[in-house]
């Protein structure tokens, strides 16, 4: 397994004493918890160190940890057999082991050795991943599956990162940021316990003509300056399929025009609705011809745009 | 045999989770989190009723309140407080999503 100092991700020397430990957990918590930091990694980071403080705010552990030695982080290390017997009861082997596990083991063997009534029936772990689902799949719903890597602990106290792979059905309708859960699809319960949950966070990839906000989709519309003038009819894509939309005479740049209930739409709830977002585009190239009729039309058109700032500056 | 899927449930406002589900999820001790739902940070559909029922978008505020409790090594109080910020985040981050779809 890889060797992770624990004592440098908290920013510590080796004889840091426990109230050092605390305070510097507790100061890089403050930064780089997930729930309240935008730091970049910090869900990555804050790992890291919740992993370094589990083992180090134990003096058991900690002594465990001190004993394996001292490596370079990231260098391949063995616990010596002698650490096995000291430390890893029930461990069985190292094999596919990483430091965070080899302590999550050594924990659970701790709570075994203390608790009474060690056989009594105890829920699966819940475990939680990240789904990331593209905005059609979020529309119509979709079958995924999943391969994660977690933790297993056998009838004797071993532990091993074992792969856990679930397939499940994303209902339609979901978003952005939505939690789900799968029932029964975290870990296995142990003396007849419950199995325990799979929690997912649903991240809707960026589509090349949808933004999503909440159950509202909102879709560009460039029109040409006479379209918008004139009024027009087009074919707009939606993810349900092609509809024909009205555009009336007169629209404007930066008007909404709503098609109801074409947005993302739940089981058992309404559905939101479908923006398209009105952007004026002029030509870049234009003839002669054209441009004479242009002309034609700033000499004859009676509609001045800035006549409210004109009036301004005149005071 | 391939497995069927299994139904994925979203936490939202129109599925129910009962109290048991709740301190099941949140793995905090039962007393912890009648002291949230005190404080308001956990708010039950109705109560009074002999048995507590929730929206199912609690399940995810009692997770995060035991995330929360044990990460900062916060009591109850604590946890509550923090809480409120959590979703002044989360409601200011929708506000900023549902700003960006509008300006592309």
């Amino acid at each position: 397994m890889k060797y992770k100092d624990y004592y440098a991700i908290l920013g510590l020397k080796r004889d840091a004493t426990a109230d050092d430990i605390k305070a510097a957990y507790r100061r890089l918590a403050r930064k780089y918890h997930p729930d309240v930091s935008k730091e970049k990694d910090a869900e990555e980071k804050f790992k890291e160190m919740a992993e370094a403080y589990e083992t180090l705010k134990d003096p058991e552990k900690r002594a465990a940890y001190d004993q394996l030695g001292n490596y370079t982080p990231g260098q391949e290390f063995r616990p010596s057999p002698d650490w096995g017997d000291h430390f890893a009861r029930g461990q069985g082997g190292f094999d596919d082991l990483d430091l965070s596990s080899l302590f999550a083991g050594f924990a659970r063997a701790q709570k075994r050795s203390g608790a009474r009534g060690a056989d009594r029936a105890m829920a699966g772990s819940d475990y939680e991943a990240v789904v990331r689902i593209s905005l059609e799949q979020a529309f119509h719903g979709a079958e995924i599956d999943l391969e994660l890597s977690v933790l297993e602990w056998g009838p004797e106290g071993g532990v091993r990162r074992v792969p856990h792979r679930v397939k499940t059905r994303i209902p339609r309708g979901v978003t952005d940021g939505e939690k789900l859960r799968v029932p029964g699809k975290g870990g296995k319960g142990v003396n007849g316990g419950p199995d325990g949950d799979l929690y997912l966070d649903v991240e809707v990839t960026d589509h090349p003509l949808y933004r999503v906000s909440g159950q509202d989709l909102f879709v560009d519309l460039p029109l040409a300056p006479w379209e918008a003038i004139l009024g027009t009819s087009v074919t707009l894509p939606t993810p349900a399929g092609a509809v024909a939309l009205k555009v009336p005479a007169g629209t404007r740049a930066g008007q909404q025009l709503r098609l109801a209930g074409r947005g993302m739409a739940r089981v058992g709830g309404a559905a939101g609705h479908l923006y398209a977002m009105v952007r004026i585009e002029v030509p870049t190239v234009v003839d002669d011809a054209q441009r004479a009729l242009y002309r034609k039309l700033a000499e004859t058109a009676n509609f001045n745009p800035r006549a409210h700032l004109e009036q301004e500056a005149s005071r | 045999m391939i497995p069927a899927p299994i139904d994925a449930v979203c936490l939202d406002a129109n599925a129910e989770v009962t109290w048991k589900e709740i301190v099941s999820a949140a793995g905090l001790p039962e007393e912890e989190l009648r002291e949230l739902v005190r404080y308001g940070a956990l708010v039950p559909r109705n109560p009074e009723a002999p048995a507590w029922t929730f929206e199912a978008r609690w399940l995810v505020v009692a997770r995060t309140a035991s995330r929360i409790r044990h990460d900062f090594e916060l009591d109850p109080y604590g946890v509550c407080v923090v809480l409120g910020y959590v979703e002044r985040i989360e409601r200011l981050e929708a506000e900023i999503r549902a700003l960006r779809a509008k300006l592309g």
